[in-house]
């Protein structure tokens, strides 16, 4: 009925995309099914339960044909303890990446021939693509540290052309250490998923901005996209909540609770390593948005008494109000057109999920009724996901769960059950993956920060207890 | 400053449980479950005795930099953990200076269950005195007087305005405590003060910090309304970031969704 084209031609590899399937029911026929821009993993089972609308599922289609890869360890030409643990560093982050990509049948490490090439000349690639191996494509390459420098190859043959095998070869070269060890292996991996993902770019050059609960103070920070490298980007020593990451990598805005004058958009520049000027102004200046451009900033504002969201330029110049009906936060741009903005408001008394024109024209009401929180639009444009409690109220304790919209129909899936209360989703750049807070006993200083596949699969922590609120960077 | 909020506190939510007794737009009491306010009643047990914990802190209320004694006793536990000091002895004492206004949440565990208990140390945060007098604690009552009044007095007559979940109008306990709250501010025209707006932990983080700006401003508004002056009125909202109390139940949700009225210095 509906076939929402993805980026790519008809034809393009199967493994990339999410199939939504509405059912009337679980395990009834499939009405409708179209495609959207995501990827990844096997066709679910039923995992929704009826409700009172045709409930959908996201399928992530992993497809049959995902190519198979096999990942050797990197070859230590220097023979020191340092080499070593860079090299281990670098082998386990590389296969983490390939892992997670969710397009690869990444072979066993438990399978691959036991000679370490590192070298094209080095390698049998008969070998690798024999059976019990059988792999379609295979990395390889060295490490070494010369002069404080780690150097690495990095090389991706086909072994089905063992006449012309070379599909890339790579040097990298950086200060020696074991951050730039895993730097080193997702930029390699990023590169390989590039050339063989059909259009998917690699997300493990990513950053996770987030809020670092340390004890009553709440500072922000940044993460690797796989919980590695987390460190403090503020030491503020105030209440700091919802980073939001520019377009382009430069600039972090977040809001800041100041004793006198309540919360306050704050702006902090990642190339000069310090607070920029971002004015100040009444009432509660909170959940700053940046639109896909980077020259505009839509955040909630009460500074002409009620809270509604606003528009200004990343200076907080020419800031402008778009809506007029109250209790109005959390507001995210449509990224892939940057001319809607979802929000959620509490006119009709509990908080509720709405899209408008980024003018502030054509409100739409997207969910129901319970509490909704929180959203973030998915880089294709197409899905919202966000934090949901359907029951809530007085006697419903319910659950805060995260879940998917698609926007055209307002249907909806569920992709979190049982693990406590989450919230703040937020998309990976590649639209395949959801990184989200989770708080498992209630005790807001436990909330942790996880991922997840789109579908809600291969949900795993990326911290331990004390971190909130995750931003996904845009690149 | 020596405002007793612990006291004002303790007052505040028995006023408010006889009016919920009275309106019964409640069905849940809050007699059978754990820890509420600064009590640490015991906690559900399977068996063994359940253990008690009581958490004081003296003085309340202190100055930014200066420091306040925590003092714990506990009966029937094996292990009691304060948030931000760690795991600590059953019974003892620890003199701490926090930065900023802290609740401090004692776990107390045992072989008969889990207990909490919890104390508000209030920081005021040094501001120029108005009257220009250094010794700034008798300037008060030394050049202002009666317009001033005393803290003890404004935690007496000034008490906090407490909200149903998920809402910012004024119930009618609330009504009544905003007009006490005005009579008392006409009466001392030099008083300035804060209206803070809280939620309760349920929710969202970012929707709570407009709700709480909601609920301190209808709190304002109600002050305006009876005659006091909006100039001496200064709202923020703390959204769910500065909770009184921690325990995942509806007494403590009510402790924490409220507009607090605080002299402003």
């Amino acid at each position: 009925m509906i076939t929402i084209s993805p980026n790519r031609t008809p034809t393009a590899r199967r493994g990339s995309s999410i199939l939504v399937r509405m059912r009337n029911r679980c395990k009834t026929t499939v009405a409708t099914m179209w495609r959207a821009a995501l990827l990844g993993a096997a066709t679910l089972g039923c995992g929704v339960a009826a409700h009172a609308q045709d409930s959908f599922s996201v399928v992530i289609d992993k497809g049959a044909d995902r190519i198979r890869i096999a990942v050797a360890d990197f070859k230590q030409q220097t023979p020191s303890p340092a080499s070593a643990s860079y090299k281990r560093a670098f082998d386990a982050t590389l296969y983490a990446d390939l892992g997670a990509a969710g397009i690869f049948d990444l072979v066993s490490k438990s399978v691959i021939p036991q000679v370490t090439p590192g070298f094209p000349v080095e390698i049998n690639l008969n070998a690798w693509a024999s059976p019990p191996t059988g792999a379609a494509m295979v990395a390889f390459g060295n490490l070494s540290v010369q002069n404080d420098r780690l150097v690495v190859n990095g090389f991706l043959d086909d072994a089905k052309n063992p006449q012309y095998p070379q599909i890339f070869a790579k040097q990298y070269n950086e200060q020696a250490n074991e951050d730039a060890a895993r730097q080193i292996a997702h930029r390699f991996a990023d590169e390989i998923i590039a050339r063989l993902g059909g259009g998917v770019t690699g997300i493990a050059e990513t950053k996770i901005y987030y809020v670092r609960i340390l004890g009553a103070n709440k500072e922000i920070w940044e993460m690797d996209y796989d919980g590695a490298n987390q460190h403090a980007i503020t030491k503020l020593g105030a209440t700091s909540l919802s980073p939001r990451i520019s377009p382009d990598n430069s600039r972090l805005a977040f809001s800041t609770l100041d004793p006198r004058f309540g919360f306050q958009i704050k702006m902090y520049s990642l190339l000069l390593n310090r607070l920029v000027t971002f004015p100040a102004s009444g009432g509660a200046n909170i959940s700053p948005a940046w639109a896909p451009s980077g020259n505009q900033l839509a955040f909630s504002s009460s500074r002409t008494g009620q809270s509604e969201i606003w528009v200004s330029d990343p200076e907080g110049r020419i800031a402008h109000k778009l809506t007029s009906f109250g209790l109005g936060s959390s507001p995210t741009w449509n990224p892939k057109t940057g001319a809607q903005i979802a929000f959620i408001s509490g006119r009709t008394s509990l908080p509720q999920l709405y899209i408008m024109d980024s003018d502030g024209s054509g409100v739409q009401r997207m969910t129901d009724g319970g509490y909704a929180t929180s959203p973030s639009w998915s880089p294709n444009g197409q899905f919202l996901t966000f934090a949901w409690n359907r029951k809530y109220g007085p006697g419903a304790p319910g659950g805060q769960d995260i879940y998917v919209m698609e926007i055209t129909t307002k249907r909806w899936i569920q992709l979190t059950h049982d693990i406590g209360r989450c919230d703040f989703p937020s998309w990976s750049p590649d639209g395949r993956h959801i990184v989200f807070a989770n708080d498992p006993d209630g005790r807001a200083d436990h909330t942790r920060i996880m991922s997840m596949l789109a579908d809600g699969t291969e949900k795993h922590a990326l911290t331990g207890s004390g971190a909130d609120m995750p931003n996904w960077s845009w690149k | 400053m020596t405002a007793p909020s612990q006291a004002l506190k303790l007052t505040a939510s028995a006023a408010l449980l006889s009016l919920l007794l009275a309106g019964g737009c409640h069905k849940k009491q809050p007699t059978n479950t754990a820890g509420s306010g600064v009590d640490g009643a015991p906690g559900l047990t399977s068996d063994g005795v359940a253990p008690t914990a009581t958490l004081t802190a003296d003085p309340l209320t202190i100055e930014q930099g200066a420091s306040v004694v925590l003092n714990w006793r506990t009966t029937n536990a094996t292990s009691v953990t304060i948030d931000g000091l760690g795991t600590l002895p059953v019974n003892g004492t620890q003199t701490v200076s926090p930065a900023n206004s802290t609740n401090f949440h004692l776990v107390a565990k045992g072989d008969g269950g889990t207990v909490e208990s919890n104390v508000r140390v209030t920081v005021l945060v040094a501001q120029p005195p108005t009257t220009g007098n250094t010794t700034g604690q008798v300037a008060d009552t030394d050049t202002n007087g009666a317009a001033m009044g005393s803290a003890a007095e404004f935690a007496a007559n000034v008490q906090d305005v407490f909200y149903d979940y998920d809402s910012f109008d004024l119930r009618p306990d609330a009504v009544t405590a905003a007009a006490n709250a005005a009579r008392y501010l006409n009466a001392h025209p030099a008083i300035r003060v804060l209206v803070a707006g809280y939620c309760d932990d349920r929710g969202s983080a970012e929707y709570n910090i407009t709700l709480g700006e909601n609920r301190a401003n209808a709190a304002k508004t109600a002050l305006v309304n009876a005659g006091v002056s909006a100039s001496r009125l200064r709202v923020v909202s703390y959204g769910k970031e500065r909770q009184f109390c921690t325990e995942d139940n509806e007494s403590c949700w009510q402790e924490n969704r409220r507009a607090q009225f605080t002299l402003d210095r």
